[in-house]
């Protein structure tokens, strides 16, 4: 087979199961357990560090 | 030491563009020649003046904001030139006349409509991107921004690369490749400012105080990982002389028309997108006080854009000699990409839960809720238009022009603009913007102008496309091409009005800036002055 077909037939099967999996996985990372506190305290990191690096509040000591 | 060896780098660069200059075997190769010489002079003047001084005493725990600051400056002066062009080149479609006699070749719409489409996406757009990015990544990471300089050498950098692609539209240096005109010095020079722009970001990163890296993040550094491989793919050619800018294209055929829009769908999908959405995941939270709607909705919006928009491109190639099965699966990603869109512009709109009586007293949030909209709508419309029969009817018409723009106007203008006002007191540490009025004026003019663009658009595309099917009773085309222009002259005169109103709040937002940084009253509260 010519480099074409070939890379044609894995792009067609192995490659593209890889990355439906690899798009399915971070979904389920997404939805895991436990990982509600912590989407919860990236969501206010906006909220931090608005005018010099914000050591004081309470994840600080954890994140470090 | 290491400026002797900058001095040395420098006047090595000068003397090579002096001998360009020289050589040079066409006048947009001249010119940029001159202005690589030009700007190395400057900085070599720079260089030397800092060398064997005592260092300037930088505070290394606060922010790097006078970038951020320049870059702001520098959106709203290419916003005006780019909105400027647009509305000469609209007129120019309108009454022919305007290509006016004694100034061509160079103010041709041919060459102008380059200009314009490069001065908003890649000079407002580009200059908007870096400059919120830098301010995004420090305040999200708790870093100041890495590398030391790099920043204002991305910077200016990047505006250099801006002129340099500007002047060589207008003097005919193109190589006829849609939204990647610039010829190869400029290519060659912005890939290095690229480079430099994602160590500096990525330094930022890693870096970081917070243990998690911010969504807005992750979405810039998409966008700026894809346009490197983009740029350097599309961009792949070999010059005809070292001292001339015009180059071959590597592919041909097919093969390049394929790489072109892989390129410049992308273009929209990293650029205008995904780039314009790491803007809208910080500052739509900001300005509402509310955290974004669903972390984990952003999670899962970032991946599946990424998946998703990279695949679009053969969209832009319906019948064409593109293989059917290519433009089949550039359609139906293309109508896949609705789902993460919407799942983006529902996330951004739903952070105003709870807080939407501030669209009535804020109209920088209202701004920013109308982007969305917008968003919405042109993520819509965008994945109808790829369906290979619609594609039949609106393809080469006003209604992709009208598409584009009520995406690139009503949603990476408007958010801009939010960007703009939330940026402009903070950085230069005022309370507020100077006048609220005229924000609430600016807002309208816009929108409004959005409007006028794209209903008249809409209805010139659909007009031409069905104009240009319709056939008689024998099967001959009834219409002329020429039929078609003067059909369309009421809407292109509507159209060019919208640009006039877009471009007049634009002039507002202007004023209205420059009347906070220069006149308005010096706070230290509620909001924070920078350090640097």
């Amino acid at each position: 087979m010519d480099k074409y077909s070939i890379l044609r037939e894995f792009a067609d099967s192995w490659f593209l199961i890889l990355m439906t999996l690899f798009f399915l996985g971070t979904v389920v990372w997404a939805f895991r357990p436990g990982s509600r506190k912590e989407h919860n305290d990236t969501a206010n990191v906006v909220f931090r560090n608005e005018t010099t690096a914000d050591n004081d509040h309470p994840q600080a000591e954890a994140n470090k | 030491m290491l400026n002797y060896f900058k001095l040395v780098a420098l006047g090595i660069v000068m003397l090579i563009a002096a001998i360009a200059a020289n050589f040079a075997r066409d006048l947009a190769y001249q010119v940029h020649a001159i202005l690589i010489l030009l700007a190395s002079f400057g900085t070599f003047v720079w260089v030397l003046r800092n060398t064997d001084e005592k260092p300037v005493h930088v505070d290394k725990n606060g922010y790097m904001d006078g970038v951020v600051r320049a870059g702001v400056i520098a959106t709203a002066f290419w916003g005006i030139v780019g909105f400027t062009v647009g509305v000469i080149i609209a007129f120019q479609l309108a009454f022919p006349s305007l290509n006016v006699e004694w100034a061509q070749p160079f103010a041709n719409f041919g060459r102008l409509r380059p200009l314009h489409t490069s001065a908003v996406i890649f000079a407002f757009g580009g200059n908007a991107l870096i400059m919120t990015s830098f301010y995004v990544v420090q305040r999200t990471s708790g870093a100041r921004l890495w590398g030391g300089n790099l920043g204002w050498f991305v910077f200016w950098g990047y505006n250099l690369f801006i002129v340099m692609a500007a002047t060589g539209y207008v003097l005919g240096a193109t190589q006829a490749k849609e939204y990647a005109e610039p010829e190869w010095v400029a290519d060659i020079w912005l890939t290095i400012v690229w480079v430099a722009y994602l160590v500096a970001f990525m330094g930022t990163i890693f870096t970081r105080k917070e243990r998690h890296i911010y969504v807005a993040n992750w979405f810039y550094l998409a966008f700026i990982v894809t346009i490197a491989m983009l740029h350097i793919v599309n961009n792949l050619s070999i010059p005809v002389s070292i001292w001339g800018s015009k180059s071959v294209q590597v592919f041909s055929g097919v093969q390049d028309a394929m790489t072109q829009w892989w390129y410049g769908h992308n273009a929209v999908g990293f650029f205008l997108t995904a780039g314009f959405l790491g803007m809208m995941y910080y500052f739509v939270p900001k300005q509402a006080g509310r955290p974004v709607f669903s972390y984990k909705l952003s999670i899962i919006h970032f991946w599946a854009l990424i998946f998703l928009y990279i695949w679009a491109g053969p969209h832009h190639l319906h019948y064409t000699a593109l293989p059917d099965w290519a433009g089949t699966l550039g359609m139906v990603f293309s109508i896949i990409l609705w789902m993460p869109s919407w799942g983006g512009m529902i996330n951004g709109l739903m952070t105003l839960q709870g807080a939407w009586d501030k669209l009535r007293t804020d109209p920088i949030i209202r701004m920013m809720v109308t982007s969305l909209a917008f968003y919405g709508m042109s993520t819509f419309e965008g994945p109808m238009m790829s369906i290979r029969a619609v594609n039949s009817l609106s393809h080469y018409t006003d209604w992709t022009i009208g598409h584009v723009h009520s995406g690139a106007l009503g949603w990476n203008g408007m958010i801009t603009f939010g960007a703009l006002y939330f940026l402009t007191p903070r950085l230069w540490g005022r309370a507020q913007m100077h006048s609220m009025a005229a924000i609430n004026w600016h807002f309208w003019l816009a929108t409004v102008g959005i409007v006028l663009y794209a209903s008249s658009m809409w209805v010139s595309g659909i007009m031409e496309g069905l104009m240009w099917r319709e056939v008689d009773a024998q099967g001959f085309l009834v219409n002329s091409f020429a039929d078609t222009v003067v059909a369309k002259y009421p809407m292109l005169v509507v159209r060019g009005l919208g640009g006039v109103l877009y471009l007049t709040g634009a002039g507002i937002m202007v004023w209205n800036m420059w009347m906070t940084i220069r006149a308005g009253k010096v706070v230290t509260a509620p909001v924070g002055v920078p350090t640097q």
